[in-house]
């Protein structure tokens, strides 16, 4: 048997074997102790002394060049082993994910959270305060006594302890002018109610935001640079804003705001009733008599004040032209806005 | 209030375009809601004369009219009204007009007659509606003059929605003061000179409730034909108003109310007994109004009364007993000053809103009133003739309102404004306002010393001034900028949970959250708390929404059946909000915020991983527990007693000793009161219950190993888990790292009255290796204790 021939047969062996014990068998028949070739090493002390180190040579070149062979067959069968099992253990990627659904917010939620962000970051404290209330708070402190004709704006529900539900947030800012004193800036969002019935733009409930800045040389400038920034940072747009003098009994002068219609940048659509403004808050100066009830030395201090739905800038911001949806709690309504 | 602006610019001769007037008009304060054409859209309509009129050869119902159309020779139209009679002048639309919906007149044959034109209506010009027949233009109109500039029909009516401390402004002469300040032109009262009294006949006053009605004229008018109508330009300045024309008292009486802002009220003088007297009505005094409606009045009611009673609610609408009617032939025109508290509330107790109850209550000027009775006296006599009287003054000049002095500083009014205002500007407006300012001083210590006018009831001090002035000046061209104020640093707090905090959390967990009424229905609240007081409110928009809420629960489990009746089939619900109960202020209870979930339907929405078991009371008590744990604080569940709750699976949660609120499924009894399906499961919280929290800080970490132990215990079912946990912490202390149960079976191999309770307790030394000994010697004596005290044994082959 020569070492070429030996060497072929190892070689076209090795190629052959399948698996990793039948690599074995190849390795041990060829190389093992009394393998083939380490046979083929051991005759050489039957040869002739002048042939032995050529032929040495030879069958060691053979041995390394099996080796190899049997190494690299060896890496092959590993990776085709590891290949069947990863195939084996290939799952469908499109099925969903094992997880508990999630739920969401309110709109009026995300409104009003989008509405504290941006004052708070301005450095307005967020105070709440009660929904029932008594009418000093709610009427008589905002310099509107019994009778007087504002009052018919407000159509109050009254209860039978003696309290009413509050018609506006801003017997919070009373309580909060009586509770700190000067400065102020601070704004009240809540639940407020009026006796309406319920249609696509009216609710017994709802909820306002109000604002509130008390200090020195506060201005009536300021309280439009105020509304201004605040409609273009909530609708995250350059909107158009303008200011028409209004009555409110607890400001003085008082505003009426209009904001360019956010569905057609004041083209004129069904949204804003085809004007190209959209109503959306009421302002003003504090009125003296205000300050001076809270304890608020009207003479040094001026302030302002703005109020405004937060329904209707939820309403405005996701695309929601019936009021009554916000209250239908109707979950394929709300997961839109999870 | 409605207004024609034809009528206003006679007023004040604005040459403005009308558009233009309104945006002044609006963004001076005075909002202009509306506009509208006082006419349809026509042309070639002219004032046409009827001559003659024959009855047509072949048709019944028409008529054959020989028109004077201002031509050399008449026309012939054929016209079917009713009234179509020689002498009437009435709109003819000539061959080749356009009318109101692109209807164009041709030359035609009706029935066989040749008509040059067409005869109209005042509905078919859009001049209003009526329909009944040729619309009646009387005397005045010269025969082919053009229709529209004959009636000034290229006018608009204008709605200006008035703000409550605008009363000023609810006439003709008020809003042209306005247009006069914004336009900047002089404006120019109708001339109205006195009438002379004809007459010595007077009907008595007398004013019993001076703060009420300081000031009452009176005057009688006799020998009327009311009969008569009142002139078209009248009858269309009422009908550009809004207002219908009744007769010519009434339309006299509610034509100075739109002109002077003045309400008036004619009686029939014929019916009056006695005197008048305006006074407060007596107790339980009765009354039938013009409306046909009776109220019953109090002594807070100001009332007109003659010696048989009330005869007018003051201020608000007259009675039906002495209202002018088609016999009448005697008025007494009543023209008050009635203080607008003395007003306010009458209208709005008896559910009355008119037009004088809109005025009084707003205020009246109290110096009109002379003024207004002339001008009635005069337009009443020219239409219906008669002869006057004196006019009756009766007066209090203690009990009118005071004018009042004030002063605007102009620093105060730039710094309030934030710029500088004009002087010049400051100075028109209250010129042009009536205040009469006298201004003094220089530069910026320039001051205005105003007297308000006696139509003026919102001027009271600087700051009103200062609107006056803003809002000529113009809210929009204010610069504006961001206030510059002292930002102090804000405030943080570790004993807190941020409330969105919560809410996220439970949109984490899977629940939307619901926004629902704070009122509701009383049968649904008494469902969950059937013991418990509630808050009515007095006047609800009806039964369901009739009680304040005291749980969150009802309105939560109305959520839920709204949904399933959408055919829902997996409902998570939230709502964090005010709860309410009867109390007096400042007690904790009365008005608290709760926090409540409902649940309902499988676990997790359907799918390939899920098995789609319900919900159960573990779940539920998982979300609770996950609520309390961003607190940190110690919790603890026991027994609860909620009457809405099933009595078997109804816990209280306990934080730090107090208990926060409660979970559980919906009692069986519930779910069918409420229609709902079996398996509902809820909870209620107090915010404020969760939003505790322990502050953190490190205790340290041990470094030594910690061992496992597990037992399989054999425990009475009725022993609960939390028990056996206390006791093995109690014994364990500080050695004790974790404790968790891992199993829980009961059933085949077990008494029916035990359940085996497996649980895994992991010991681990702050400062040391345990050794094997004292592990076993702890175990075992957990073991021993367990067994003493809830007579636990170890299962066999566990351990």
């Amino acid at each position: 048997m020569n070492v070429d021939s030996i060497t072929e047969s190892a070689l076209a062996d090795t190629a052959r074997a399948g698996n990793e014990r039948a690599l074995d068998e190849v390795r041990v028949r060829y190389l093992g102790k009394r393998g083939e070739l380490t046979a083929l090493l051991k005759s050489l002390g039957a040869m002739p002394a002048e042939e032995r180190p050529a032929a040495g040579a030879r069958i060691n070149v053979a041995k390394r060049e099996v080796q190899a062979a049997v190494d690299g067959r060896r890496k092959v069968l590993a990776r085709e082993q590891m290949q069947e099992a990863l195939a084996a253990e290939a799952v469908d990627v499109t099925l969903p994910g094992r997880q508990r659904r999630r739920g969401g917010l309110h709109p009026v939620t995300h409104a009003l959270r989008r509405i504290e962000d941006i004052f708070a970051a301005a450095g307005y404290a967020v105070v709440d305060g009660p929904e029932m209330e008594d009418e000093y708070h709610n009427f008589e402190a905002l310099n509107i006594p019994a009778h007087h004709p504002a009052r018919a704006m407000h159509d109050t529900l009254y209860l039978d302890n003696g309290l009413l539900l509050r018609t506006h947030t801003s017997p919070v800012q009373v309580r909060t002018m009586e509770a700190q004193g000067p400065p102020v800036k601070v704004i009240c969002p809540g639940r407020v109610y009026r006796k309406d019935d319920v249609d696509a733009t009216h609710s017994p409930m709802f909820h306002q935001v109000e604002g509130l800045v008390v200090d020195e040389g506060v201005s009536f400038a300021d309280l439009k640079g105020t509304v201004i920034d605040f409609t273009r940072h909530f609708f995250e747009q350059p909107l158009g804003v303008r200011f028409r003098p209004s009555y409110f009994p607890f400001t003085e002068p008082s505003a009426e705001v209009d904001m360019e219609c956010v569905h057609c940048r004041g083209e004129g659509c069904r949204v804003c009733g085809f004007t190209g403004w959209i109503e959306v808050l009421g302002c003003g100066m504090v009125h003296p008599n205000v300050l001076a009830m809270s304890g608020i030395d009207p003479e040094r201090y001026t302030g302002f004040a703005f109020g405004f739905g937060a329904d209707r800038l939820a309403s405005l911001l996701f695309e929601v032209d019936d009021l009554r949806l916000f209250f239908d709690n109707e979950l394929a309504f709300l997961e839109q806005f999870a | 209030m409605k207004v024609s602006v034809e009528w206003l610019r006679e007023w004040a001769p604005a040459t403005v375009p009308t558009s233009e007037l309104c945006d002044l008009l609006t963004n001076a304060g005075l909002e202009v809601d509306g506009t509208e054409p006082v006419a349809g859209e026509f042309r070639g309509v002219v004032v046409g004369r009827i001559i003659a009129v024959e009855p047509h050869p072949n048709a019944d119902k028409l008529s054959v009219c020989e028109v004077d159309a201002g031509d050399e020779t008449p026309l012939n139209v054929v016209c079917g009204a009713p009234n179509a009679v020689p002498g009437l002048v009435a709109p003819l639309a000539r061959v080749g007009a356009v009318l109101p919906g692109d209807l164009r007149i041709r030359a035609a044959q009706v029935r066989g007659v040749a008509s040059a034109g067409m005869l109209c209506s005042a509905a078919e010009l859009a001049i209003g509606t009526d329909a009944e027949g040729l619309m009646e233009l009387g005397e005045g109109y010269a025969p082919g003059d053009d229709l529209r500039r004959a009636l000034h029909l290229d006018d608009t009516t204008i709605d200006i929605d008035l703000t409550p401390n605008r009363g000023d402004a609810l006439s003709v002469r008020g809003l042209a003061r306005e247009v006069g300040l914004l336009c900047d032109v002089a404006v120019t009262a109708p001339s109205i000179p006195q009438v002379p009294a004809s007459t010595d006949a007077v009907f008595p006053v007398r004013l019993s409730h001076p703060e009420g009605c300081p000031r009452y004229l009176g005057r009688v008018i006799e020998g009327i034909d009311i009969a008569c109508s009142s002139p078209l330009w009248m009858r269309e300045r009422l009908r550009r108003s809004g207002l219908r024309s009744i007769d010519p008292v009434v339309d006299v009486t509610n034509y100075v109310l739109l002109e002077l802002g003045q309400p008036m009220h004619a009686f029939d003088l014929d019916r009056l007994r006695g005197g008048i007297d305006v006074r407060n009505a007596l107790p339980d005094e009765r009354i039938t109004l013009i409306d046909g409606r009776d109220a019953t009045l109090n002594d807070a009611t100001l009332v007109i009364a003659d010696d048989d009673g009330a005869v007018a609610m003051a201020g608000v609408m007259g009675g039906a007993r002495t209202a002018v009617r088609a016999s009448t032939t005697n008025v007494f025109l009543e023209c008050a000053f009635f203080a607008p508290l003395a007003v306010m509330g009458t209208a709005r107790r008896h559910g009355l809103h008119t037009d004088a109850a809109h005025r009084y209550e707003r205020g009246v000027d109290y110096q009109l009133q002379h003024l207004a009775v002339e001008r009635a006296t005069a337009l009443l006599l020219q239409i219906v003739g008669g002869t006057a009287g004196p006019v009756v003054a009766e007066t209090s000049e203690a009990h009118l309102p005071v004018p009042k002095h004030v002063t605007l500083r102009r620093a105060r009014l730039d710094a309030l404004v934030g710029e500088a205002v004009p002087p010049e500007v400051t100075q028109r407006v209250l010129d042009r306002l009536g205040f009469e300012p006298q201004a003094s001083g220089e530069g910026d210590e320039t001051l205005w010393s105003v007297t308000s006018p006696s139509y003026r009831f919102d001027i009271e001090r600087e700051e009103d001034l200062v609107e006056e002035v803003l809002r000529v000046h113009g809210y929009n061209t204010v610069a504006s900028h961001p206030p510059k104020l002292a930002q102090p640093l804000g405030h943080a707090t570790r004993s807190r949970v941020p409330t969105v905090r919560i809410a996220d959390l439970l949109v984490d967990l899977g629940y939307s959250e619901a926004i629902t009424y704070s009122f509701v229905d009383p049968v649904h609240l008494d469902l969950f708390e059937p013991e418990k007081q509630s808050v009515a409110v007095v006047n609800a928009v009806s039964r369901e929404h009739s009680v304040m809420r005291s749980t969150l629960l009802p309105g939560l489990v109305g959520a839920l059946a709204g949904n399933l009746a959408r055919r829902a089939s997996r409902v998570r619900l939230f709502e964090i909000g005010q709860c309410f109960r009867p109390g007096v202020e400042g007690d904790a209870d009365v008005q608290h915020t709760l926090c409540a979930g409902i649940a309902y339907g499988p676990r997790e929405a359907e799918s390939w991983a899920q098995d789609g078991s319900g919900v159960d009371f573990f779940d539920i008590k998982g979300d609770v527990e996950r609520l309390l744990a961003p607190g940190g604080r110690e919790v603890a569940f026991v027994a609860d007693d909620h009457p809405a709750l099933h009595p078997g699976q109804r816990a209280q949660a306990v934080v730090d000793g107090e208990t926060v609120g409660c979970f559980g499924r919906l009692h069986p009894e519930v779910e069918r009161a409420l229609d709902l399906p079996s398996g509902v499961f809820v909870f209620e919280l107090s915010l404020e219950g969760l939003l505790g929290r322990r502050p953190r800080r490190n205790a340290g970490v041990s470094r030594y190993p910690s061992v496992r132990r597990d037992l399989a215990l054999l425990l009475h079912r009725d022993v609960p888990a939390a028990t056996v946990e206390a006791i093995t912490r109690s014994e364990l202390g500080e050695l004790l790292r974790e404790f968790a149960v891992f199993d829980l079976y009961t059933g085949e191999g077990i008494d029916s009255s035990e359940k085996s309770l497996a649980i895994a307790l992991t010991l681990q030394h702050p400062s040391r290796t345990l050794e094997e000994g004292e592990i076993n010697d702890n175990v075992d004596r957990v073991v021993a204790v367990l067994a003493r005290e809830v007579g636990a044994r170890l299962r066999s082959g566990a351990g």
